[in-house]
């Protein structure tokens, strides 16, 4: 059997970013996982350590390969799958300098959009702010391909504004696959991988174990073509040994219509990684020319719409948008499901499914009071008649569906294109891993992001201290930081971090520096001009009678109060871009909060910069519950802080672990050989009060 | 094993000479008895080579005496501990697992309370609650701190947080579906609700002069009014406003009047014209109103000494006065001296009065005495329910959440996410006290309570 340590970095893919709250599968970090621990954003070291004993079948050892590598067959990094995790996965390893490969099943599958065909939403809606911040593709191939732009959340504050865009599925992979083929440093190439490739040069093994280690060193294709390279990004997300079931029915498969990789499902279960299905599902897909529009509530478009990239000023189809139309089930709905619910394989397993987007019959199951659940009905592109109901994820059988579907308004004569259907998969995480696995492979240092840097970090963290028991979605209650972490200032985050770490283009990087120079003018501007409140009166600015002077950044904290409110006062303002004015109003609207979220954050740090080292014996620190200490040696936190933020880990083990960490960081004895003493009284005073603070 | 009446050992060189001639050793506690049986011979001299020993807890006030005994071979003799009495031994053996003797007198460790707390005995309320035992001022505070150390109080502040994680499932919610189609309107309010629930947390006193006292064993807070008068002033009028606020927020109030109100000018002496003098001509409505309205309310009325008549006739006719409605039947004579019997104390409807003067002395024990006796029944029962909070720390706690949860209370329904933010502010506050509310915690509320998801 192989174990594979933590150190392993394999990311799954699915629908990176898309969906929103409005979308029922797309989930962010994808649907399910091959691992339980797939993902080390902040390790130095990106490779697969494969620890076996005995046996091994698809597992390949290097040694046993005949061919060296050539420059032919030798990549810095390779991407397996081509969706929306390894698009970014790839672009992103290929930005950094490093020679990529991108190995995909079908060339023509690349930029697919599994489920539904939409990108962004609540706290998604900031993530892929965060992607194009660090010169991502997907914000800026959805303003091309999207055909409905709405800001969600509008009325809650920017803080939790949530861009999202319905998607035209085949522009998104016709722009997609135009951006990749054009990518520098980035190859593409078909071909199925049956197995991961293991290094020569094997640790010895370890006493009383029997068992070595290996590191990654390529993968083997069908084909037996062996592609060398030191960093392997897995991204294959429903492939993995993925299942559809429709009824009672189940098959292999990654998509509907494609196969599954079943080969290198294997590979990596005896590679020792941890594989689990989770479940999910997605709704009947419905002929658009079947159902009568003319009963329903359409939902518009924002008008003008706003651009997910930093890069772009508009969106490609800002006049030609398309409508989303809102309709729902009935009783009448709710009583076919329930009659037939013994039909549907999915129900009867116990497997777990996302607490967020239940599909019809579990809403049914669950809230048996509901009378009527809401469906909206999203095109899924120009030239298409497909829609797809959103809301309505199901695994019936084909005849029961087309039934159940029919007594809902609107879809009295629909005609069904495709069954819904339930399907298992494997999981991870795509940006940063590109930009890792490149970074690593170069030898440079890695992009670190922290909870208090991004959306993305806040997901990395989840995903390795808590590890995966639904497909992971994003959502702004998941950030501690939520009026820092905002979709308008992703790139005031992460483009400069991304710049210095080199995977941010030059082109964007300075067109990022003269919008910075811009908005600093206008919040010197405005700081600079402070009045007295009666002064603002005669602005029509009378909000306060204290007599405290203001300054006009102080004056947006107030409410309802704009930008444009100060173009009598600050001429200058008039000539900065809207769109850096519209920064600047946010962050003038939360200024009292954000410095006190500010002094979190520098808390925070603290503790996120007490690393833990990643060899650490957990099993000799004294006094650790059994069960936090097993917690400890899977998690393996990379910090303090992160070890904190394990489920169930208890104050008192904290304290341990930071008493033995800082004690083994000292000299382990003074001058005179003498073992010194478990720290100074100031020092165990200082845990002490670390420990309150818990 | 360790005696039945003895103190804990804990140590500190330094103090060695000093502890000496402390009077707890030389008086109650004779060292050699001690440390009796030891091989070695003890001196009260700091030398490399002796074993050596010294008080380390303040002296007077602790309710563990901690002694700390160093020296070659004071490892080997780590059974040197022992406590107080009987109570507190029972409390660290029994309650929190600390075997006493063994972990207090070890290598240098110079605090029992972290021992404990690394072998995973105690959780972090129930360590504060033994700390508070070591800085016990008082008697009453002790026995508070030992019902902490049963982890009481972990059941209250569990509530608060289970009403928290309510609260901010509803507008995490709102947030994070709103745009879903079952998030109902009122939504927001409802957290708000929730939150309100949470809102009274007691011991949460603002801008108020106090003074802290020991009575009878029992501290207690003492917050001086600039007392009840009508006025028209407005500066003075703020003063009685802060007044009746402070009135309703204690525990306990006591109104002090001068004899003198009661009585026309100088006629103290003639009952009948006393009677007649009408009711309340020198006692102002606001107070009288005030005393009325509050059954907690006792009345000491002083300056007794300006009285020539019978005090029990006077007294009488005081409280006829002050609470004309009550029936006075069954409480005639002297009742209000012998107010501190057991029946009157345990009757909270009856009405409290007591003849003081401060000028002479008279009836102030008497008062004392019956005070003590109802601090002992009313706060007997709430040291039980361990509401009170003994901890700065908590204390400091809990008042930023009751902050972040009044900032929350004030934000309109367009600051949702502000909103959230105060609620997660004063989750994170509570949270401190008893364990980190986890987002996940909070989602798993939401998505019970709502369907969302399409």
């Amino acid at each position: 059997m192989f174990q594979v340590s933590k150190r392993l970095l394999l990311v799954s893919h699915s629908t990176t970013v898309s969906g929103s709250s409005r979308s029922t599968f797309s989930t962010l970090a994808s649907r399910s996982r091959v691992a339980t621990r797939v993902l080390r954003h902040n390790t130095q070291v990106w490779s697969t350590q494969s620890r076996h004993t005995g046996q091994f079948r698809s597992v390949t050892l290097a040694a046993s390969q005949a061919l060296p590598p050539t420059p032919e067959t030798s990549y810095d990094v390779i991407v397996v799958g081509g969706g929306h995790a390894g698009s970014e996965a790839c672009a992103a390893a290929a930005r950094t300098g490093a020679k990529t490969l991108l190995l995909t099943q079908k060339l023509d599958t690349i930029g697919e959009m599994s489920c539904n065909p939409s990108f962004g939403g609540v706290g998604k809606g900031v993530l892929v702010r965060e992607i194009d911040a660090l010169d991502g593709l997907c914000g800026r191939i959805s303003d091309l391909a999207g055909v409905q732009f709405r800001i969600l959340n509008r009325s809650k504050g920017p803080a939790v504004h949530g861009p999202r865009a319905q998607i035209d599925r085949k522009l998104y992979k016709k722009h997609m696959q135009k951006a990749l083929h054009e990518y520098p440093n980035l190859t593409i190439k078909a071909g199925s991988v049956s197995d991961i490739v293991l290094g020569a040069e094997i640790l010895p093994p370890t006493p009383g174990q029997n068992t070595v280690q290996g590191e990654i060193k390529g993968i083997k294709l069908e084909s037996s073509e062996v592609i060398h390279a030191p960093k392997v990004i897995i991204t294959t997300g429903t492939f993995l040994r993925g299942e559809i079931h429709i009824g009672l029915e189940a098959y292999p498969a990654g998509r509907i219509n494609e196969e599954a990789s079943i080969g290198l499902s294997d590979s990596l279960a005896q590679a020792g990684f941890e594989l689990s299905r989770l479940k999910t599902g997605t709704p009947p897909r419905l002929d658009g020319k079947t159902i009568d529009y003319s009963r329903l509530t359409p939902q518009h478009g924002d008008m003008p719409p706003l651009p997910f990239s930093f890069l772009n000023k508009e969106v490609a189809n800002a006049h030609n948008q398309l409508l989303c139309y809102q309709t729902s089930t009935n009783p009448k709905t709710h009583e076919i499901i329930r009659n037939n619910l013994h039909k549907s394989i999915h129900i009867r397993e116990t497997v777990k499914g996302p607490r967020y987007c239940p599909s019809i019959e579990s809403k049914i199951m669950r809230f048996a009071t509901k009378e009527a659940h809401t469906i909206w009905l999203e095109p899924e592109g120009y030239d298409t008649d497909v829609v797809y109901p959103n809301g309505i994820s199901m695994t019936l059988p084909e005849k029961e569906q087309i039934e159940m579907l029919r007594t809902i308004k609107g879809l009295e004569n629909v005609t069904v294109l495709r069954c819904g259907y339930g399907y298992e998969e494997a999981a991870a995480q795509g940006i940063l891993a590109g930009i890792n696995a490149g970074l690593a492979a170069q030898s440079k240092p890695p992009l670190i992001l922290t909870r208090a840097d991004a959306y993305i970090g806040v997901l990395v963290d989840d995903l390795i201290t808590k590890g995966v028991e639904e497909p992971y979605r994003i959502f702004t209650s998941r950030s501690e930081y939520r009026l820092t972490l905002r979709a308008d200032n992703a790139d005031l985050r992460l483009t400069r971090k991304g710049y210095e770490a080199g995977c941010v283009t030059e082109y964007r990087w300075n067109a990022y520096q003269r919008m910075e120079q811009e908005m600093n003018r206008g919040i010197e501007l405005m700081s600079e001009f402070k009045l007295s409140p009666a002064k603002w009166a005669e602005y029509g600015l009378g909000k306060s009678d204290d007599g405290v002077k203001r300054s006009a950044i102080d004056m947006l904290s107030f409410p309802n109060i704009k930008m444009e409110d100060f173009y009598e006062a600050i001429p200058e303002l008039k000539e900065i871009d809207p769109f850096t004015q519209a920064k600047i109003e946010v962050e003038g609207a939360y200024s009292v909060y954000l410095r006190r979220q500010g002094a979190e954050v520098t808390a925070f740090m603290r503790d996120e910069s007490m690393e833990l080292p990643s060899d650490l014996d957990y099993s000799v620190i004294p006094n650790l519950s059994n069960e936090n200490r097993s917690k400890l040696e899977r998690v393996r936190p990379a910090t303090l802080g992160a070890a904190k933020r394990i489920e169930g880990m208890t104050p008192t083990s904290i304290l341990e672990l930071l008493k033995y960490v800082q004690r083994t960081k000292r000299p382990a004895t003074m001058a005179n050989g003498e073992p010194i003493r478990s720290g100074s009284r100031k020092e165990r005073l200082r845990q002490r009060m670390l420990a309150k603070e818990f | 094993m360790p005696s039945m009446s003895r103190a804990p050992v804990m140590v500190r060189d330094a103090w060695l000479r000093r502890m000496c001639q402390h009077p707890i050793y030389s008086k109650k506690y004779h060292l050699e008895a001690h440390l009796r049986g030891r091989a070695t011979k003890l001196r009260y001299e700091n030398t490399h080579l002796d074993t050596i020993f010294a008080l380390s807890t303040h002296p007077g006030k602790a309710g563990i005496a901690v002694i700390r005994v160093s020296g070659p071979q004071a490892k080997s003799k780590h059974d040197t501990g022992y406590i107080t009495n009987a109570k507190t031994e029972a409390c660290f053996n029994k309650e929190t697992n600390v075997p006493a003797n063994k972990r207090i007198v070890r290598q240098g460790d110079s605090d029992l309370v972290p021992r404990a707390f690394e072998n995973d005995k105690l959780d972090l309320t129930e360590v504060e609650g033994l700390a508070d035992l070591l800085n016990a001022e008082t008697e009453a505070q002790r026995r508070l701190a030992l019902r902490q150390a049963d982890g009481g109080l972990r059941n209250l502040y569990d509530s608060w947080r289970t009403q928290l994680i309510q609260s901010m499932a509803l507008i995490e919610a709102l947030i994070d579906f709103g745009e879903d189609e079952n998030i109902e309107d009122d939504v927001y309010d409802n957290a708000k609700r929730q939150a309100a629930i949470v809102s009274p947390i007691p011991g949460t006193t603002r801008d108020v002069v106090e003074v802290s006292l020991d009575i009878g064993g029992y501290p207690i807070l003492i917050g001086d009014t600039a007392g009840l008068r009508s006025s028209k002033d407005e500066i003075e009028m703020e003063g009685v406003r802060r007044a009746q606020d402070r009135i309703s927020l204690a525990d306990i109030n006591i109104a002090i009047l001068p004899v003198t109100e009661f009585l026309g000018t100088s006629r103290v002496l003639s009952d009948n014209d006393y009677t007649s003098s009408g009711s309340s001509q020198g006692v102002d409505p606001i107070v009288l109103e005030a005393i009325r309205r509050n059954p907690k309310t006792m009345v000491l009325i002083n300056k007794m000494d300006l009285s020539r008549s019978d005090t029990d006739n006077i007294m009488s006719k005081i409280r006829s006065q002050l609470w004309p409605e009550a029936d006075h039947g069954q409480s005639n004579g002297p009742e209000y001296m012998k107010g501190r019997g057991k029946e009157d104390l345990s009757n909270s409807n009856k009405h409290r009065l007591w003849a003081i003067s401060c000028q002479t002395g008279d009836g102030i024990a008497m008062f004392l005495q019956d005070f003590i006796n109802m601090l002992k029944e009313r706060f007997e029962t709430s040291l039980t329910s361990s509401t009170s909070i003994t901890q700065y720390r908590h204390r400091k706690h809990l008042e930023n959440c009751l902050q972040s949860l009044e900032a929350f209370q004030n934000l309109g329904v367009d600051d949702v996410v502000l909103g959230a933010e105060e609620l997660r502010h004063a989750a994170s506050d509570l949270g401190r006290i008893t364990g980190r509310v986890d987002v996940e915690e909070v989602l798993d509320v939401v998505f019970r309570e709502f369907c969302i998801g399409k």
